[in-house]
């Protein structure tokens, strides 16, 4: 109850405001995914879909601490990024579909969406595929002296990947204005990130004397308190930093992902769903606080409910792009 | 006694069945990769293998595709014969200093003394709607380097035979599956066998036109060759098993007994397999040809996520039969 009492948190209306707006937008993301989930089971969604339902605190909390102009760059499990930065659920169906409604124009799907007006510079197949994007597109930010910061969201299977180490030594080396954000969701497809990672993970980036932190990526309010500290420091100009959000996917790797007990327990998967809920906790302190009460949030889920099933609606209906299209925007 | 019908496995039992086999007759050979043990990787290719052969010999890897390559490099040259497990195709990108610096070229460069006995398995092929980073087939950069193998197994029988030799083999060996064909059955007999590396498979004997296929299309010639011969062209299927060694005879005595050749593969047709190998029949064969060699890979684009133009990237039965009509003059 002692945040209750400080006015510079849930005293000023600016902070209700962001905070309403980080539950809808965490609400938003849950309600995509489960109509990706949906168009997924009934066959009506082509390829893989790898949902982010439970992390979307870390998003979401993050994004709020960015400006439009600033940079992201995301994963495989990418929509709650996409989302969170500002990307419309009916473009996103559509690309989802394979259409040319979509922000790809159905060139890229599930995995690789992309939108210049959001600072979305794409989603990536790659295991950390953007390591090198997101710290370039800092450099430029650095160069051309906009202001603009960098995320790189990746998960805690693109710790294998060496590039990584290289692009924190060069962000290090120039002062770059990038956020590493790991978000450690336990697992990498089928495997323990334990059984794939030695050491201490912070320790890889202070090595590089990039400065590391790590935040309950269930608390909507603790990620967004830390990363908009970063985000602020990096813009001034002090360079790099590496966050390390604890978190956790509720469904499988991907859709089709089913019988998980052979790599974790449901136990485990209820334990999260019940107690760590991102969504359900902040929705339960915004009561607490009388930021909301609970016929309001309610009404908030319905609403987004059926935005979400226009969007999807939008992207049912919508044309594939035609087949002369297949030879477009290979070059520039 | 009629004989009782031949066993049929899939394509990844068939592959499974060849690594299972390697690893009970030679406690050198082990698994390296990413989702290689209990998971037995996202295809489920080798579920079963670390049930009996331990964590030690299938062995999960971070998601490190640099390093346990490098790995296993190391390992091949000091005693070990690692077979390297890169999930998709499109991740070789990763691996490829350690490939094509190191172990293409450890044999060579210290002069016949360090060898590299390893194989590295991985996939090839699009229509799956996975997008320009999990759908492509680039087998042919491997063809490119001196020191390197490159398998293209198109059947059952095939996989298991020609990845047995792989891992026998003593040098580095690209070893290439289509992972459309995991499930796809075939005849493979209980008995032990290999198939050498550098030998082509006639799948089809034919006189008036020549497809010569590799992995994925190997099918598609073959149910072009049923739609040709209902239009009454008589077409021959070569399948060369492996793009590196090349069968060039076999190829080559094909093209001139018919005259005419498709060369199609998976991969792109600029500066491809289909681009090498519809040189070597129009040198060897240039006498015999009634047309120049026809080429029908991947068009010359990113692999599309939409559906409809996913399909029209890569040759299919129809295209195909097209294709060798007009080769015959009869479109
Ligand atoms: C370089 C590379 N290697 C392997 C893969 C296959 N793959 C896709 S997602 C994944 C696991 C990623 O785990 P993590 O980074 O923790 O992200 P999460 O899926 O848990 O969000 C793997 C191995 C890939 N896409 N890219």
């Amino acid at each position: 109850m002692t945040t209750a009492a400080n006015p510079t948190h849930t005293g000023s209306a600016a902070a209700a405001e962001s905070w309403i707006r980080m539950y809808r937008q965490m609400v938003a993301i849950r309600l995509f995914e489960e109509q990706v989930n949906e168009l997924y089971t009934r066959a009506l969604m082509p390829g893989l879909a790898h949902l982010y339902v439970g992390e979307e605190a870390v998003a979401v909390g993050v994004c709020e601490a960015l400006q439009p102009t600033d940079y992201i760059t995301s994963t495989h499990r990418g929509h709650g990024h996409c989302l969170a930065k500002g990307a419309s659920p009916d473009r996103m169906f559509a690309e989802l579909l394979g259409k040319e409604a979509g922000y790809c124009r159905g060139k890229g799907g599930s995995m690789h969406i992309a939108d210049p007006a959001t600072g979305n510079l794409g989603a990536n197949a790659i295991v950390c595929g953007s390591a090198g994007i997101a710290t370039g597109a800092a450099f430029s930010a650095q160069r051309l002296g906009n202001q603009r910061v960098a995320v790189c969201f990746f998960g805690e299977g693109a710790l294998g990947q060496g590039v990584l180490y290289e692009v924190m030594n060069l962000a290090a080396l120039y002062k770059l204005p990038v956020i590493y954000v790991c978000e450690n969701n336990l697992y990498t497809e089928y495997t323990h990130y334990t059984e794939t990672t030695a050491g201490d993970i912070l320790q890889r980036a202070t090595a590089f004397g990039v400065r590391a932190e790590s935040v309950d990526g269930q608390d909507v309010r603790a990620v967004h308190a830390v990363a908009a500290r970063l985000i602020e420091s990096a813009r001034r100009g002090e360079g790099p930093a590496f966050l390390l959000c604890n978190t956790y996917r509720y469904t499988g790797h991907h859709v089709g992902d089913i019988s998980r007990e052979y790599y974790r327990t449901k136990q485990e998967e209820l334990l999260w769903k019940t107690e760590r809920d991102p969504i359900k906790n902040f929705g339960a302190w915004l009561i607490e606080q009388n930021l909301a009460d609970a016929a309001v949030l309610e009404r908030m889920h319905a609403e987004i409910k059926l935005e979400m099933e226009k969007a999807v609606e939008f992207a049912l209906a919508s044309p594939y792009p035609g087949v002369e299209q297949v030879g477009e925007d290979v070059y520039a | 006694m009629p004989d009782a019908a031949p066993r049929e496995l899939t394509f990844a039992q068939a592959i499974r069945e060849a690594l299972a086999e390697e690893m009970r007759r030679d406690s050198r050979v082990c698994i390296m990769g990413e989702d290689v043990a209990e998971a037995g990787t996202p295809f489920k290719v080798l579920s079963g293998l670390v049930e009996e052969f331990g964590k030690e010999r299938v062995l999960d890897t971070p998601i490190s595709e640099a390093g346990f390559t490098g790995l296993a490099v190391g390992a091949a040259m000091t005693g070990l014969r690692p077979v390297v497990d890169i999930m998709f195709g499109d991740f070789i990108t990763l691996t490829m200093d350690q490939m094509v610096n190191q172990a293409a070229k450890v044999h060579y460069m210290s002069g016949g003394t360090w060898k590299v006995p390893m194989v590295m398995r991985t996939t090839l092929g699009a229509t799956r709607r996975s997008a320009a980073q999990h759908s492509q087939s680039l087998h042919a950069w491997f063809c490119h380097v001196p020191g390197l193998k490159v398998v293209l197994p198109s059947t059952p029988y095939d996989a298991k035979g020609l990845l047995k030799a792989a891992i026998r083999d003593e040098n580095p060996v690209v070893f290439f599956e289509d992972k459309m064909m995991y499930k796809q059955k075939g005849p493979v007999p209980a008995e032990e066998y290999t198939i050498p590396l550098g030998l082509a498979d006639v799948k089809r004997a034919g006189s008036d036109i020549t497809l010569v296929a590799t992995s994925s299309m190997v099918q598609v010639a073959l149910g072009a060759a049923d739609l040709l011969d209902q239009a009454g062209i008589s077409a021959e299927v070569v399948d060369p098993r492996t793009a590196w060694p090349l069968d060039e005879h076999t190829l080559i005595e094909s093209a001139k007994k018919t005259s005419r050749v498709i060369v199609m593969d998976e991969g792109y047709e600029r500066y491809g397999v289909t681009a090498e190998i519809a040189s070597v029949i129009a040198a060897g064969a240039f006498y015999d040809l009634d047309a120049p060699v026809k080429r029908m890979g991947a068009m010359h684009v990113p692999i599309p996520f939409s559906p409809p133009l996913e399909d029209v990237t890569v040759p299919t039965e129809q295209t195909v039969f097209e294709a060798a009509r007009a080769l015959c003059g009869r479109s």
